[in-house]
């Protein structure tokens, strides 16, 4: 087993094989736009960006301190209800998250409204457990979830960041499209605003990486 | 690795125990803090019903700006009597409780602000159904107990671009000047207009282009509370 030989010889905290676990999510293993996880939220909470970045930071914590806890207790977790115990402890943080950021953050806390609860069923989630923190140790899981949490809110910002900027004239809630330019006859696409739009825009997205990253093409 | 039941049954009842006493001191922890959130949104509303520019006042200043506009808060009843004095009580009635009792048993707020320029205006708690849930919103009117002085609108999940628009400024700066009451004082209410409502119309205003359904939610909050209000607005009016 590779893990009791990695277990002998003391890691750096940032080895090459640990950056490789927060890099990777970011293009090659996107959670969204290669394994195709956590995209109904991802079409949910990106009409603007300040959600779509609270959302982003929500899953990338939520994802993070699982993969910890799960991986801790990983030796400890009878297999036959391995996923029980996964659930308990998403959910339990996710009603943290919930309760925290009904505490601090009120308003976004509104717009996100049932999405918070809905981490829980985060397909990311659950991978993530069950493909990694299963079967590795506590920090290079933590890492990997922070990994997989922010290649999935990279993805939801730039996508909210288009939504915002067609549908609405605004980047993080700030107009940034000048009354000239409104009164010389634009107009914001409403369609940007409706759900559909971000399942193209995410498409689109797919589209521009896979025609940059060969890897990625199916033959 | 295969473990005994009794492992399984133990493992699964200190997990849970633990989890549930976490959860348990997280809500206690941030309840105040939640609640406080909850209140001034609500202060929120009713100062944004009489114009009062709330989205410039800083939220810890919100309390302040409330004491000194909304000068008192009395619950009437549906025969037009007041029930209730206490204004810190007035204030905490959740209309959403209220509609589920019998008519003759609720309880209905009326908020007295005095204005910046001394007017006085009664701001009234709204609720009802859009689309796709709740919507809800305070309505005030001027001393005349007819005359709109002001709106707000919220909701819970209406379609964004469409029934979403009655929190905008756009649609709630219709309702200025509006009358609910016509010549023969029967309450009207304001109706919500498809395509438009012309420009002498006093008790209509224009719905929202592919919000239809949620303008016909609007339309039929405003006369339902209102209605509830009838008998109190009357005997001012009578004053």
């Amino acid at each position: 087993m590779s893990e009791q030989k990695t277990a002998k010889e003391k890691e750096p905290m940032f080895s090459a094989k640990v950056l490789k676990l927060l890099k990777n999510p970011l293009n090659l293993e996107n959670p969204i736009t290669v394994q195709v996880l956590g995209i109904c939220s991802a079409l949910a909470v990106t009409v603007q960006m300040k959600p779509a970045i609270v959302m982003a930071l929500s899953v990338t914590v939520v994802t993070a301190f699982s993969n910890l806890i799960i991986s801790a207790l990983r030796n400890t977790i009878p297999s036959r209800i391995r996923i029980i115990v996964q659930l308990v402890v998403v959910a339990a943080l996710v009603i943290i998250v919930d309760q925290l950021l009904k505490a601090y953050v009120y308003d976004v806390s509104k717009k996100l409204s049932v999405f918070v609860g809905l981490i829980i069923t985060n397909c990311i989630l659950m991978g993530r457990l069950e493909a990694y923190a299963m079967a590795n140790k506590p920090w290079p899981s933590f890492v990997d979830g922070i990994g997989n949490g922010i290649g999935y809110g990279l993805i939801l910002v730039i996508v909210a960041f288009f939504r915002e900027l067609l549908g609405s004239g605004k980047i993080y809630g700030f107009s940034v499209i000048s009354k000239a330019l409104y009164s010389s006859g634009y107009m914001d696409n409403g369609l940007m605003i409706l759900p559909p739009m971000a399942l193209i825009t995410i498409g689109i997205i797919i589209w521009v990486q896979r025609s940059r990253t060969s890897g990625l093409q199916e033959k | 690795m295969q473990h005994s039941n009794k492992y399984i049954f133990i493992y699964s009842i200190i997990m849970v125990v633990v989890i549930a006493v976490s959860l348990t001191l997280v809500a206690v922890q941030l309840k105040p803090a939640q609640e406080d959130n909850i209140r001034i949104e609500k202060m929120q509303n009713i100062l944004a019903s009489v114009n009062v520019p709330v989205s410039e006042i800083p939220k810890k200043q919100v309390i302040d700006v409330y004491q000194k506009y909304i000068r008192n808060a009395i619950g009437v009843n549906n025969k037009g009597e007041i029930v209730e004095k206490d204004a810190n009580k007035v204030f905490s009635i959740e209309m959403a409780n209220e509609l589920k009792k019998a008519p003759d048993n609720q309880i209905l707020p009326v908020f007295m602000a005095i204005l910046d320029k001394g007017d006085t205006a009664y701001a009234v708690p709204l609720r009802g159904k859009g689309l796709w849930g709740s919507i809800w919103g305070y309505i005030s009117f001027k001393t005349d107990f007819n005359t709109v002085e002001g709106t707000i609108f919220d909701h819970k999940g209406e379609t964004p671009g469409l029934g979403a628009e009655i929190n905008t400024k756009m649609f709630q700066g219709h309702f200025f000047g509006k009358e609910i009451f016509d010549e023969k004082d029967a309450l009207v209410s304001i109706s919500i207009v498809k395509g438009g409502a012309k420009p002498d119309d006093i008790h209509g205003v224009d719905a929202i282009s592919g919000g239809t359904i949620t303008s016909k939610g609007v339309e039929k909050m405003l006369r339902d509370n209102l209605t509830n209000y009838e008998a109190y607005f009357k005997k001012q009016m009578r004053k």
